[in-house]
C-alpha cells in the first residue's frame, strides 16, 4: 500500500488534464467530429506555420505579463480580480501618449510603455487603498474598477478620441506609425514586448524566490495577523504587490494597443485578465508552470480559430476545454486535499 | 442531303444551347463568411449566414467556411487578418466580411491578398476609392423597409409613443432610425388623421450591435424602460432580438405592447402575437450573383446599395431587402400599410421628401425636394422632432 502512494502522488497532477482531454474528446464525438482531426486542426492552428506561432506568442505577451503580476498578489493572499481593469487602464494610458505626445524616436515608445505601467499600477493601487483604508474587499473593489475602466474606454472611443471621420464604436483614431511597436515579420508580434514579458516573469520569479520582500509577502499571504506580529507591515506590502501587479498588467494593455491593434478598441482586453487568473490557478501558483500554462492557453485559443474554420463546430470549443481543465484542477488537482476529503467521508460513513 | 445538314445544324444548336444554359458550376469554389455575432442570433448575423447557405444551395459544389462572433469581447485572441489567413489557406477565393466593424481591417487585408475577392458589407471604401481593386461593398437599401416599420408602429400605437432600440451611432444607424421616424410621421398623419408633431419617437443607443454585458447598455433593460415610461411599440435596430422578447413577455403579462424586430426574416417567431412585422435583409441573391461573378471571372469592383423587389417584398429569390407583416398587425392597419407600400413602390410617396431639418434645426432637405442617395447615406444627425442623442 505505502509503496503505491508516491506513484499516485507523482502522476496525480496529470489526471485532471487527462480527464479534461477525455471529456473534450467525448464532446467532439458527440458533435459528430473525429477528435483526431479536431486536435490536428488545433495543433496546426497554433503551430502549423511560423505566422501561427507568432500569433500565439503575440497573444501570450499580455497574458504572461498579467499572470506574472498575479503571482505576486496571490502570494500576498490577494484576489486581484481587478486585473482586467488594470490591463485596460494601461492600454488607455499608452493610448494617451500615442495620440497626444510626439517625441523623438528613441523616447516615444519607452514613454508609452512607462505610461501603460503607471496607468495599470495606479488603478491597482486604488483597489489596494480601497481595501486597506476603505475596508472594501479587493474582489468587489476590483470588479467595480473593471467596469469603470470599460466605461472610460467607451467614453473615450465615442467622445474625445473618436476618429476624425466620425463615430464608430470600433475604436479610437489609429496611432501614427512612430507610436507603434515595431512588428516582427508581418505578424502582430513585437519582439520587444516578448522580451519584456520574459524579463518581467524572471523578475517576479527572482523576487519571490530570492528576496527578503518575497518572504514577507509569503508570510502575509499565509497569515496576515501573525505576519503583522512579526513586524511585517501588511499595508505597505499589500499595496506594493498590487501596484507591481497592476504595472505588469498595464504593460500588457499597452502592448495590446501598440502592437496587437493600432488604436484603443472597445473590449481592448476582452477578458485576458480573467484568463490570466485561470492560468495562475491552473498552474497551482507554481512559478515554473505559469509561463507553460499561459503558452498552452494561448496555443489552445489560437488553435481553436483554425478548429472552427476547419470543422465548423461551435466556436467556443477552446474556451470549453480550458474551462473544464481549470475546474477539474481546482476540484481534484490537489492530491492531499482529495485524499483528506475522501478519508473524512469514509470516516463519516463508518460513523 | 438537305435533311442531313439540317439535322446536323439542329444537333449543333442543341449542344450549344445546353452549354449556354448550364448553371455555372461552383466546384472547387470556396468562399468565407465572417460574422460579428453568432450565426443563430435570429438577427443580423443569421441573415448573412443564410445568405451564404443560399449560395451553397444554388451554386452546385460551392463550399462555405463561416467564422462567427469575431469581436474582441468574445474572441480577444482572434483578428480579422488571422481568420482571413486561414480562409485563404483553405482555398477561399471570395471572402465576405459582414460588419462595419470589419471595414478598415478588410481594406488592409484585401491589399495583402490581391488575388482574393473581398466584400465588406455596409462599408464605403469602394465608393470613396480608399479600398484596393479587389474590394467591393454591398449594403441592402433598408431605408424604405424601416419607413414601413415606422408606419406599422404609428398605425398601431395607442399611447402615441414609439421607442427605438439603437445600436451605436454612425451614418448607417442614423439614416435607418430617421427613416423609421419619417415613415411613422407620414402614416400617423395620413392614415390616422393625427398631428405628426404629437408622435413621440425616442431613440436609445445601447453602444454596440448587440449586448456585451458590462460594456453596452442592456437592451433588455432599455426595452423594459421604454415600456415602463409609456412606449407601446418598440422598434429594434440592433442585431439581436431583445426588444421583441421583452415586449412578448410584457404582453403575456397583460400590457398592450407591440414590437418590430429587425434583420432576420423569421425574427417575428420570438413573439408572433405582438409582432407587427419585420424589415429584413435577404442577402442570398446578391451573394449568389457575387459568387457566380467570381467563379466565371466577370467580377468587377463595385459599391452596391441593393434595393427591394417592389412587386413582391417577400420574394426571397429577388428582393435584397423586404418586409413581412407580423401576426400582431391589425387588419385595418395592414390595409393602410399596404396602401403606403404601394405608394412607395409607385414612387407617389418618397420617404425622404423635404422639408427635413436636422436635429439641431439646420435645414437638410428643402421643401418639395427628395433627398439624394448621398444625402441619405451620409445623414449627419437625427432629424428634427426625434428624441435621443445624435452623437
Amino acid at each position: 500500500m505505502s509503496s503505491k502512494r508516491p506513484f499516485i502522488q507523482r502522476i496525480w497532477p496529470l489526471l485532471p488534464g487527462l480527464a479534461a482531454l477525455l471529456i473534450t474528446t467525448l464532446l467532439l464525438m458527440g458533435m459528430g467530429t473525429n477528435p483526431v482531426d479536431a486536435y490536428a486542426a488545433m495543433w496546426q492552428g497554433a503551430f502549423g506555420s511560423s505566422a501561427r506561432l507568432y500569433s500565439v506568442l503575440a497573444f501570450l505577451v499580455p497574458l504572461l505579463l498579467a499572470a506574472s503580476g498575479l503571482l505576486l498578489t496571490f502570494k500576498a493572499g490577494l484576489w486581484n480580480i481587478g486585473i482586467e481593469g488594470q490591463i485596460i487602464m494601461g492600454a488607455i494610458a499608452a493610448s494617451w501618449v500615442a495620440l497626444r505626445v510626439e517625441l523623438p524616436a528613441g523616447l516615444q515608445i519607452p514613454l508609452e510603455l512607462l505610461a501603460a505601467m503607471a496607468g495599470g499600477g495606479l488603478w491597482a493601487l486604488l483597489a489596494g487603498v480601497l481595501k486597506t483604508r476603505g475596508g472594501v474587499h479587493e474582489i468587489f473593489g476590483g470588479l467595480a474598477l473593471n467596469n469603470l475602466a470599460i466605461l472610460f474606454t467607451n467614453y473615450l472611443i465615442a467622445g474625445p478620441w473618436q476618429p476624425p471621420e466620425g463615430g464608430s464604436f470600433r475604436g479610437t483614431q489609429t496611432f501614427g506609425a512612430h507610436a507603434l511597436l515595431p512588428l516582427f515579420d508581418n505578424s502582430r508580434l513585437s519582439l520587444l514586448s516578448l522580451a519584456l514579458a520574459v524579463l518581467a516573469f524572471a523578475g517576479v520569479a527572482l523576487l519571490l524566490t530570492n528576496s527578503h520582500w518575497g518572504l514577507r509577502l509569503k508570510a502575509l499571504g499565509k497569515n496576515a495577523r501573525s505576519a503583522f506580529l512579526l513586524g511585517v507591515s501588511s499595508q505597505r506590502e499589500l499595496l506594493l504587490a498590487m501596484a507591481l501587479c497592476g504595472a505588469l498588467a498595464g504593460l500588457g494593455g499597452g502592448v495590446r494597443v501598440l502592437s496587437w491593434f493600432d488604436s484603443l478598441r472597445q473590449s481592448i482586453s476582452g477578458g485576458i485578465g480573467y484568463l490570466a487568473l485561470m492560468v495562475v490557478l491552473l498552474a497551482g501558483f507554481r512559478l515554473v508552470l505559469t509561463p507553460l500554462v499561459a503558452f498552452f492557453f494561448s496555443a489552445v485559443l489560437n488553435g481553436s480559430i483554425t478548429l472552427q474554420l476547419r470543422t465548423q463546430l461551435h466556436s467556443a470549443l477552446g474556451d470549453i476545454l480550458t474551462g473544464i481543465l481549470v475546474l477539474l484542477v481546482l476540484l481534484f488537482g490537489n492530491y492531499e486535499r482529495v485524499r483528506n476529503a475522501l478519508q473524512k467521508r469514509r470516516r463519516a460513513q463508518h460513523g | 442531303m438537305h435533311k442531313k445538314v439540317l439535322l446536323l445544324l439542329a444537333l449543333t444548336a442543341l449542344v450549344l444551347a445546353a452549354c449556354g444554359a448550364s448553371t455555372p458550376s461552383g466546384e472547387n469554389f470556396t468562399f468565407g463568411v465572417i460574422l460579428v455575432g453568432p450565426q443563430n442570433d435570429h438577427g443580423w448575423s443569421q441573415a448573412h449566414y443564410e445568405g451564404g447557405q443560399y449560395v451553397v444551395e444554388n451554386l452546385p459544389g460551392a463550399e462555405m467556411i463561416v467564422f462567427e462572433s469575431l469581436n474582441p469581447a468574445d474572441k480577444p485572441e482572434a483578428t480579422l487578418e488571422g481568420v482571413v489567413d486561414e480562409m485563404v489557406a483553405q482555398g477561399a477565393t471570395l471572402i465576405i466580411t459582414t460588419s462595419d466593424e470589419f471595414e478598415e481591417d478588410t481594406t488592409t487585408v484585401a491589399a495583402k491578398y490581391p488575388e482574393v475577392t473581398f466584400v465588406n458589407v455596409s462599408g464605403d471604401d469602394a465608393l470613396t476609392g480608399e479600398g484596393p481593386a479587389n474590394l467591393s461593398n454591398i449594403m441592402g437599401r433598408m431605408e424604405e423597409m424601416k419607413a414601413i416599420a415606422g408606419c406599422a408602429a404609428a398605425l398601431t400605437t395607442q399611447t402615441g409613443q414609439l421607442g427605438y432600440v439603437g445600436p451605436l451611432i454612425n451614418h448607417e444607424t442614423l439614416r435607418l432610425t430617421a427613416s423609421a421616424y419619417l415613415g411613422a410621421q407620414h402614416c400617423y398623419e395620413t392614415y390616422r388623421g393625427l398631428d405628426a408633431d404629437d408622435l413621440e419617437f425616442t431613440v436609445s443607443w445601447i453602444g454596440f450591435w448587440f449586448n456585451i454585458p458590462g460594456v453596452t447598455s442592456d437592451p433588455t433593460e432599455v426595452t423594459t424602460n421604454f415600456i415602463d415610461t409609456g412606449v407601446d411599440v418598440v422598434l429594434s435596430g440592433i442585431d439581436t432580438t431583445e426588444a421583441i422578447n421583452v415586449a412578448g413577455q410584457r404582453a403575456a403579462a397583460g400590457d398592450a405592447v407591440w414590437a418590430v424586430p429587425y434583420d432576420y426574416l423569421a425574427a417575428c417567431d420570438n413573439a408572433p402575437d405582438i409582432c407587427l412585422g419585420v424589415p429584413f435583409f435577404n442577402w442570398g441573391p446578391d451573394y449568389l450573383a457575387l459568387a457566380t461573378a467570381v467563379v466565371d471571372g466577370s467580377w468587377t469592383q463595385s459599391w452596391v446599395w441593393s434595393g427591394p423587389n417592389w412587386a413582391d417584398l417577400s420574394d426571397l429569390d429577388s428582393s435584397a431587402v423586404g418586409w413581412l407583416n407580423g401576426p400582431g398587425l391589425s387588419e385595418e392597419a395592414a390595409a393602410d400599410l399596404a396602401d403606403y407600400i404601394s405608394k412607395l413602390a409607385s414612387g407617389e410617396v418618397a420617404v425622404w421628401t423635404g422639408p427635413i431639418n436636422l436635429q439641431d434645426g439646420s435645414a437638410y432637405i428643402a421643401a418639395g425636394e427628395v433627398g439624394s442617395d448621398e444625402q441619405v447615406w451620409y445623414l449627419p444627425q437625427l432629424i428634427e422632432g426625434m428624441n435621443g442623442p445624435s452623437q
